[in-house]
């Protein structure tokens, strides 16, 4: 059966407003989420993956404005359509945020309210949006800490943020998220901050979590090692553009993008030490200055003529899978991935085989 | 928390002492005596000062001193009111300088505090701006030039309030000082309060609680105002100390029966056991402050009241 599509972004514009600039940091993002399935969103730092989401909530910097596009969020259970962006933004907050969609950031330190008992931190939505009682709240409050594996739950629901280390605090965010009852969750690079033993725990209770409500799960990182576990689809951005995007298996198996080349080569290979980490070379660009052609041209050893001078549509390379690269051009110059890159593709591919 | 508290209380007396002892010295070292009268004697004086036990040693004095002082007995006073028992000459001066005072510290912690707030809200606008003018104004500018400023315009020119202060009507009266007072409480508090409250809206536990679905004035009302206002505890120690020495030269001007203007007499007179009273009395109620603000302050932040290494 076709899972229900809960979230359509089409054609998506923010621009922020600066003293000096203004920033086009998401020019035309197309996305969809499908119920209980999870979406990547990957892409070097300041390629606008924090605001593409952001945008959902309502949780947009004052100075930032949806300039064109549409946010649809479906209700899977009921089927009420949504159209985030013409509500206003306590409209959104009221309806939508932290009900119907919870989000997770990254760093647990500073996420929680210093000054408020984890137990008042998980109740407050719930008291805030539907009035739940007091012994009601406080009984559920218990039950999600312990789902998130948190035992002592009792004791814990009166301790402050700063008595507990940090992936325990995340545990705490991703109960928090939880506790309307939410179909979508957003995670905004949810381990960056995690030691590496704590990372994998986290991700493996999102996803039980993830399973056992049936939601669906929009998964920010820079790591597509992670994607690689945890995504049914991903999409890569660059400069608030989407340049790739695919289900896991069309993006591992055949990355067309140089720019996904040079990510998936970045991935640390825990078989391979001695090798030099690969980064792909030069900065991304500056958004609040203007420039011309495809914005990562300058960064691509494999550019052509007219990357300088025309930014390249979304091509279809079969299936859901979808590249902005004039490299699909049937004109273009047939380009080989590079060989290390090949070897690396393969063992991920395993690596996911391993997951399904 | 008993244990910290033990201990804090336990370092103020301690400081409490040295105050005193400090006082003592200092006054050994000032220039003069009670008795700087011309007519007198070098005969004459020694005999004064045999009479008062101003001949004895600083430290047998000392501990006298403080043996009937905590009878509550400050002596009495050599030359400004002569033989009279220096606690009756404080009596009611202490109660107009401490309500004063209160009055000064609640009304500049109030109005500094919605000033803050509203600048911090109104980030970067014109109101935010004229307020940071202010705010600059009223750390800036002592307060005797206040007093000055607002006697001269509010009681002389326009005539809303007397010109002296008057202790059997001291709400109208009052209202001149208590602002002039407050002005530094003001501004300070109100530009501590804007940056902490900014420094909270950027945080992501704010924007936590916006991602949680809260309207915007519940995210500042529960999480926001809460967490900006418990560092503002910190200043009110060193406000407390420009409000003595405001003090001083405010009821001066306002001819406030109060502390401050004794003080500045006796001090021109060498009246050794008003002066000391009186250094004393600041002493203390500074001391005071600072151990309520070193309590309050570890009652209010979880962070420290739990925190390992601090008072457990
Ligand atoms: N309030 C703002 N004012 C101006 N520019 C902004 C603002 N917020 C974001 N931007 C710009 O938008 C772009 C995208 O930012 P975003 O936070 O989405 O990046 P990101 O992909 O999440 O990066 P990271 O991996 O570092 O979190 C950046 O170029 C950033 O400079
Ligand atoms: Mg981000």
């Amino acid at each position: 059966m076709e899972s229900k599509r809960v979230l359509s972004i089409r054609d998506l514009e923010i621009s922020f407003k600066t003293t000096d600039a203004l920033v086009r940091a998401i020019r035309g993002v197309r996305l969809d989420l499908f119920q209980g399935e999870t979406l990547a969103i990957v892409g070097e730092s300041g390629s606008g993956k924090s605001v593409s989401v952001k945008a959902i909530m309502g949780i947009l910097s004052s100075n930032g404005s949806i300039d064109a596009g549409k946010i649809l969020y479906t209700d899977p259970e009921t089927g009420e359509e949504f159209s985030i962006v013409d509500m206003s933004q306590r409209e959104i907050r009221s309806k939508i945020s932290g009900q119907r969609i919870a989000m997770i950031f990254q760093d647990p330190m500073t996420s929680l309210d210093p000054t408020m008992t984890i137990g008042k931190q998980i109740m407050e939505g719930m008291r805030y949006h539907y009035q739940v009682p007091v012994q009601e709240a406080r009984r559920k409050a218990q039950e999600l800490l312990e789902l998130v594996g948190i035992d002592n739950s009792a004791k814990r629901m009166k301790q402050y943020p700063n008595q507990l280390s940090g992936g325990m605090r995340q545990r705490v965010v991703i109960a928090i998220a939880l506790a309307c009852d939410p179909q979508i969750l957003i995670c905004d690079e949810p381990t960056t901050a995690l030691d590496v033993t704590v990372q994998s725990k986290i991700l493996e209770l999102i996803q039980s979590i993830q399973k056992e409500k049936n939601l669906s799960v929009i998964y920010i990182t820079h790591d597509l090692g992670v994607v690689a576990k945890v995504a049914d689809y991903v999409a890569v951005m660059y400069a608030g553009r989407i340049i790739e995007k695919g289900s896991v298996e069309e993006v591992f198996y055949d990355p067309r993008h140089p720019y996904t080349w040079g990510l998936l080569s970045s991935i640390p290979d825990l078989n391979l030490e001695e090798e030099e980490l690969y980064s792909i070379p030069g900065n991304p660009i500056n958004l609040a200055l203007p420039f011309q052609g495809d914005p990562f041209a300058p960064r691509n050893r494999y550019a052509l003529n007219i990357d300088f001078e025309q930014e390249p549509p979304l091509f279809s390379a079969g299936g859901k899978h979808r590249v902005a690269s004039w490299l699909m051009d049937p004109r273009s110059p047939k380009v080989e991935r590079p060989a290390s890159l090949e070897r690396r593709l393969k063992e991920m591919r395993e690596e996911i085989g391993r997951n399904e | 928390m008993v244990r910290y508290i033990g201990q804090r209380i336990s370092i103020a007396v301690v400081t409490v002492f040295l105050i005193l002892l400090l006082l003592f010295l200092m006054l050994e070292l000032m220039p003069g005596t009670p008795f700087n009268d011309e007519r007198l004697t070098d005969q004459q004086r020694d005999v004064i000062m045999e009479k008062y036990g101003l001949d004895r040693p600083i430290l047998e004095r000392f501990f006298k001193y403080m043996q009937l002082m905590l009878k509550g007995d400050f002596g009495i006073s050599y030359t400004l009111n002569k033989n009279m028992p220096v606690s009756f000459m404080l009596g009611q001066r202490v109660g107009v300088t401490m309500s004063l005072g209160l009055q000064a510290v609640l009304l500049g912690l109030a109005i500094g505090m919605v000033l803050g707030i509203i600048s911090a809200l109104k980030h970067g606008t014109w109101l935010d701006s004229a307020m940071s003018m202010i705010a600059v104004a009223g750390v800036s500018v002592p307060s005797y030039v206040f007093a000055l400023f607002s006697l001269y315009v509010f009681a002389f020119l326009l005539r809303w309030f007397p010109i002296r202060y008057n202790p059997s009507a001291p709400g109208l009266s009052g209202v001149l000082p208590v602002i002039s007072l407050s002005m530094f409480t003001i501004a300070t508090v109100a530009r501590f309060l804007r940056s902490e409250m900014l420094e909270v809206l950027g945080s992501e536990y704010i924007l936590l609680s916006r991602a949680k679905g809260l309207r915007e004035s519940a995210v500042i009302s529960r999480h926001g105002i809460r967490n900006s206002l418990i560092p503002v505890v910190t200043v009110v120690g060193p406000l407390v100390v420009n409000l003595m020495t405001g003090s001083l030269v405010v009821e001066k001007i306002f001819a406030i029966p109060g502390l401050g203007g004794l003080f500045v007499q006796a001090i021109t007179v060498n009246d050794y056991n008003v002066v000391i009273a009186i250094s004393f009395i600041y002493s203390v109620m500074f001391v005071l402050v600072m151990l309520a603000v070193d309590i309050l302050y570890s009652v209010i932040d979880p962070r420290i009241r739990l925190s390992k290494g601090g008072p457990a």
